[in-house]
């Protein structure tokens, strides 16, 4: 079918979602590199002028910037640990012979269609307010002294709202391969007798680990730019103990109009990305064919 | 599983998943049943029966104006995932029927933008929509939106259209249709599907977006996810208030997302895992 007539069409077709993706790509990324090089303030616009590497080296002496990166690599390993080790193990409860299994399915599901900031105001208010959350509640059925969830531990609050967030399509995406495991395969090794830790140990992880890489991959790039969550619950607080690196460069451009600063934490945030998006397109790119 | 399984197995199996369920979605349904109290109801303690009070449904609406930024979150959703549908379907399609050696190339490329930090860009877009006047405009953010999710689309209808057997197309041919006919009666019919689940799936997406509708929204063009977003500041902050703000926010997305979990998988996973 591919008369030079049609490859022409599908040249004319493909066209136009290239070149807009492709100015998407280049243009502000430019951009982005060449502010890196400016001392530009935007409250003091007059006095723009060139500043080499200066940003960068500003961004790499200052101690926030390291407790930042510090604080996404928490944030997206803890998220990571949580969501995979709970989703494997919810997605094998959801796999057995249950009643209502479609609605279990439902209701585990949902916290993913909650939006950013529903999901923190939800757990910040109701769930670990010192004093009215259900949390505080509990804590005082037990007789302890409620926690000041944001105050004490502001990363740890922070890591467990989105989890939430996300073990919904940890589990889905990991019950989707656990469902297509062949049955006869497990049945077979369960007549041989072998015990329930070694059928999940040789038989299960290994059929979902392809699932769990694309688990992790996906999640770490999603991860990585978490910022409503902090914004509505400690705004990076207290101090600088819950700012990640998207937050640290959200507050130079816009809380202190430091574009050159935010632009080479910009490129810094790219660089990362970067890293971890050549795994994945490696391991995306292995299914194409 | 074909083989039979004891009842007293399956009950107890049934409890556990049951009990694990309700406690993921405790959250939700907490907030639902404190949107339903008053306001001193709400801060008196651990309570799961409300009054069934309508009270701060009618509060949120009247007092905060919640129609606009509700209003402006259906048209930034939809116009965005719509504009993307318009340029994703031709190329998505161009990409299955008629691929080239370097499609997957052009493939593996479009997801790379995919992996873009959102904040790399955010010094250039956000100058961009200074000066030209698009802050605070529906227009710009839908333009934004769909810029970020073209990606994803053209992905998903990737994979759905490739799974239309081509055969199909030859058989249609040898009894006389033109491409017209081809388009019109035998593929159209066979895409819709894909189309109108990724329709579905990138509504959602776009809806729930919150670092560019909070960057560059005020007060025009803010969608609920900004909106929702202002109530973080503790003046005015009232639990059954805030409750039925959030319920209003994601009552709409929530039931979407239970229809789409397949899509789910499938879109999110660029076809990883089926």
């Amino acid at each position: 079918m591919a008369t030079r007539q049609t490859q022409g069409l599908a040249r004319l077709m493909r066209a136009p979602a290239i070149i807009l993706l492709f100015i998407w790509m280049i243009v502000p990324l430019c951009m982005t590199l060449y502010y890196s090089f400016l001392n530009y303030n935007l409250l003091n616009p007059g006095m723009t002028s060139w500043a080499g590497w200066f940003n960068y080296q500003y961004f790499y002496s200052d101690p926030a910037f390291f407790e930042a990166i510090g604080n996404t690599l928490i944030l997206v390993l803890g998220v990571l640990f949580i969501t995979v080790v709970l989703g494997i193990a919810i997605a094998m409860l959801i796999d057995k012979p249950i009643f209502g299994q479609g609605i279990v399915r439902i209701l585990v599901i949902s916290p993913f269609f909650v939006m950013p900031p529903v999901a923190a105001l939800i757990w910040k208010n109701m769930i670990m307010h010192p004093s009215y959350g259900v949390l505080a509640d509990v804590a005082r059925f037990l007789g302890v002294q409620p926690v000041d969830w944001f105050a004490q531990y502001p990363l740890f609050s922070i890591i467990l709202i989105v989890a939430w967030q996300w073990l919904p399509f940890a589990t889905l995406i990991l019950l989707t391969s656990l469902q297509s495991l062949d049955t006869e395969q497990m049945e077979a090794a369960e007549m041989d007798g072998a015990p329930a830790y070694s059928r999940f140990l040789y038989l299960v992880l290994p059929h979902m680990a392809r699932a769990i890489t694309v688990v992790i991959l996906i999640q770490t790039i999603f991860l990585l730019g978490i910022y409503a969550e902090i914004l509505v619950t400690t705004n990076g607080g207290p101090g600088t103990a819950s700012t990640n690196l998207t937050f640290l460069i959200y507050r130079a451009a816009r809380l202190n109009f430091d574009i050159g600063g935010a632009a080479a934490g910009g490129i810094i945030a790219v660089i990362l990305a970067n890293i971890v998006a050549v795994f994945l397109m490696r391991a995306v790119g292995r299914n194409l064919d | 599983m074909a083989r039979a399984v004891s009842r007293n197995t399956k009950i107890g199996w049934t409890i556990a998943a049951w009990a694990v369920a309700l406690l993921i979605f405790f959250p939700i349904l907490y907030t639902i049943i404190t949107s339903l109290k008053s306001e001193q109801e709400a801060i008196a303690g651990f309570d799961l029966i409300p009054s069934f009070t309508l009270e701060s449904y009618q509060t949120v609406q009247s007092q905060n104006n919640y129609w606009r930024p509700f209003t402006n979150s259906v048209i930034l959703a939809v116009g965005s995932t719509l504009l993307a549908l318009i340029v994703a379907i031709p190329a998505a399609w161009a990409m299955a029927f008629s691929p080239t050696k370097r499609t997957k190339d052009i493939l593996m490329w479009m997801l790379s933008t995919k992996m873009m930090p959102a904040v790399a860009v955010l010094v250039p877009i956000y100058l961009i929509f200074l000066r030209t006047g698009l802050m605070d405009t529906r227009i710009g953010l839908t333009v934004l939106l769909m810029m970020i999710n073209l990606p994803i689309v053209v992905w998903m209808l990737y994979t759905y259209f490739r799974e239309i057997p081509g055969e199909i197309l030859e058989a249609a041919r040898m009894d006389g249709a033109t491409l017209r006919d081809e388009i019109l009666y035998v593929l159209t019919p066979m895409a819709i599907p894909g189309i109108a689940s990724t329709l579905l799936l990138n509504i959602i997406l776009a809806w729930n977006e919150a670092f560019w509708t909070i960057q560059l929204t005020t007060t025009n063009a803010a969608p609920l996810s900004a909106f929702i977003a202002s109530f973080s500041s503790p003046q005015g902050l009232f639990w059954a208030k805030l409750s039925a703000a959030s319920v209003m926010a994601i009552a709409p997305i929530l039931v979407l997302g239970w229809f789409s979990q397949k899509q789910l998988v499938r879109g999110l996973t660029f076809g990883a895992v089926k």
